[in-house]
């Protein structure tokens, strides 16, 4: 039974961690038409980054850091857009190719800089202790972690739903030229949303630190994961997004715990399973 | 009179192990095994319109199966190479159904999801692939009892292999079925009108490109005598796709050049910095955004201008 709960909570802490790399990945396509394959290349730098200053100054609380990782890294996709993506418009193909030549540039930069050990990540102080619920014992962290994705997922709903810029980001992704002839500045929109997903995708590696720890192919390991989730949720939707991190989260968790081997297997069998049946995925819309 | 160009390059071809060094030798076999590779990939890039970012899985696939069956089972050359062969066009065509559920950017997704599964199962199943540490020990067929052990040998029997692959690619996208496959790329809505069946035409390209990239593979395997989880992972898939576009897709000849510009890049770059992949990122930053259609098409361009 222990085992159960436990696997069960670690697929959720995963689910969350992957929510935030995939809403991101998901936000973007949806508004830009753009398969951004540097995603896995920014969560790895928010985790390294988190690495560096959690272990130079133990001090540091672990939110302040991922909102610091998270505007870094929102300033270095915001740069990339700006210089490189928005020249490559009329090209996307292009532009999948240089987000891919970027995440080379990153992910070898990452290793240049902090080498090709793995560097954990201290779990915050107050977080370490155990908690005890119903006789069983929980680590607080991933507990917190999912309590996270789920406030990073009502945030990014109000901020889509309810806002001027979520109704502006609304009309760019369902009519980018009728948007721009009302007078929505639609390239100001792609830089916004392309620096959110990367913000997201950053503090989300701060996040994760704990638990996958730093390492060069990190970023590779996330990047499918991620594919496999939007793939399955349906590409550009946030809900899709959602469901199918928790989905891949169990998945990939128990599938790693009950069958080692054939862990990459089983994972791309429900892909495999929604494109047969419903190409655009769970909760995508048809055409997307 | 464009073929009497074509004799003294097939010369200079075939003569090249009588002049050149072993180092240059097997510089030359390198590239002619990437060049097979890129232009199976062109079929899919250039003339389908379908950007592939998986195609190392059929490189990986044919090469890993080639390793497994000599090395652990003793099998004979001959019939590994059937075998691998039948396996690599078998996983084309389960891949192709999967992928091309989708167009565009979902059919790059998706084939860069499936062979980043390929990839994972070569590293984690090390009890098969022997995970990390790859295969060594392999050895090169000896077709017709001659040896391949030597640089020239193996360099010709590479060079036979590469021209008869590079003539049926190219008989393939100019016959009539390569005519469809381009109208397919461009209008697919009106050849599906014309009664042409788009999705059979880009499967069936699929399985094709799969399968010259498994004789890729299988050159690359016998050269190396070695196989390894990177030569499935995302680069590798990512530097053929670097040699089409950097050479022009949808041209007969630019990925060759591209495939040998890479390569050599990579063997020139290697012996000097350790940073293969950031080159590689930054090439791919250079391309896309100075050269887009390519070097051969951009050449040919301008020494069309320059004849007038």
């Amino acid at each position: 039974m222990q085992f159960w709960i436990i696997q069960g909570l670690n697929s959720l802490s995963l689910g969350g961690l992957l929510f935030l790399l995939s809403s991101g990945f998901s936000l973007i396509f949806g508004l830009m038409r753009l398969a951004n394959l540097t995603h896995g290349a920014f969560f790895m730098l928010g985790t390294y980054f988190g690495a560096t200053t959690l272990r130079a100054y133990s001090g540091l609380n672990i939110w302040v850091t991922a909102l610091g990782a998270g505007l870094a890294v929102a300033a270095i996709g915001g740069l990339f857009e700006r210089l490189v993506l928005t020249r490559l418009k009329t090209n996307p193909l292009g532009q999948v190719l240089v987000t891919l030549g970027m995440s080379f540039i990153i992910s070898d930069a990452c290793l240049m800089l902090w080498g090709g050990d793995s560097i954990p990540v201290p779990t915050p102080h107050n977080l370490q202790a155990p908690t005890r619920l119903m006789g069983f014992v929980f680590p607080t962290y991933r507990l917190v972690l999912v309590g996270c994705a789920i406030a990073a997922a009502i945030a990014l709903y109000f901020l889509i739903e309810r806002t001027r810029l979520g109704a502006m980001i609304r009309a760019g992704v369902d009519d980018r030229q009728m948007a721009r002839a009302i007078g929505i500045p639609v390239s100001n929109l792609f830089t916004i949303v392309f620096c959110l997903g990367a913000g997201i995708a950053g503090a989300g590696g701060v996040l994760g630190g704990p638990i996958l720890s730093a390492y060069p192919g990190l970023d590779g390991d996330m990047l499918p994961l991620a594919l496999i989730v939007v793939i399955l949720g349906g590409i550009g939707s946030l809900l899709g997004a959602f469901v199918g991190s928790f989905i891949i989260g169990f998945i990939y968790t128990f599938g790693t715990a009950l069958f080692p081997e054939l862990a990459y297997i089983i994972l791309f069998l429900p892909m495999i399973v929604v494109i047969a049946f419903r190409p655009q995925g769970l909760f995508g819309r048809a055409g997307a | 009179m464009k073929w009497i160009a074509a004799i003294p390059l097939a010369a200079l071809l075939v003569g090249l192990p009588f002049f050149a060094g072993d180092f240059y030798v097997n510089l030359a076999s390198q590239i002619l095994i990437a060049a097979i590779f890129a232009l199976s990939l062109n079929l899919l890039v250039g003339y389908g319109g379908m950007t592939s970012l998986g195609h190392a899985s059929y490189l990986g696939v044919a090469a890993y199966i080639s390793a497994l069956l000599t090395s652990r089972y003793g099998w004979g050359h001959g019939a590994a190479a059937l075998f691998s062969i039948a396996g690599t066009t078998v996983t084309a065509a389960f891949f192709g159904i999967i992928a091309l559920r989708a167009t565009g950017l979902g059919f790059l997704m998706i084939t860069l999801a499936l062979s980043q599964v390929l990839w994972g199962l070569a590293y984690r199943m090390s009890n098969v692939t022997n995970g990390d540490n790859g295969i060594a020990g392999l050895t090169r067929p000896m077709p017709f009892g001659i040896s391949l052990d030597s640089a020239a040998s193996f360099y010709w029997f590479d060079l036979i292999v590469a021209s008869f692959a590079f003539l049926m690619m190219t008989i393939f996208v100019s016959s009539s079925f390569g005519s469809s496959l381009k109208g397919v790329r461009d209008q697919p809505r009106r050849m599906a009108a014309l009664g042409f069946n788009p999705w059979m035409i880009r499967w069936i390209t699929f399985i094709y490109a799969g399968f010259w990239g498994g004789i890729a593979g299988l050159l690359y395997v016998y050269y190396n005598k070695y196989i390894h989880p990177t030569s499935l992972s995302t680069t590798s898939s990512a530097e053929a796709l670097l040699g089409v576009i950097a050479g022009g897709s949808g041209t007969p000849g630019g990925p060759v050049v591209g495939a040998a510009l890479v390569l050599l890049l990579k063997n020139y770059a290697s012996a000097y910095i350790e940073r293969w992949n950031m080159l590689l990122g930054l090439v791919f930053l250079f391309i896309v955004l100075v050269m887009p259609t390519g070097i051969v098409p951009g050449l040919s361009k301008l020494l069309r201008r320059g004849s007038r």
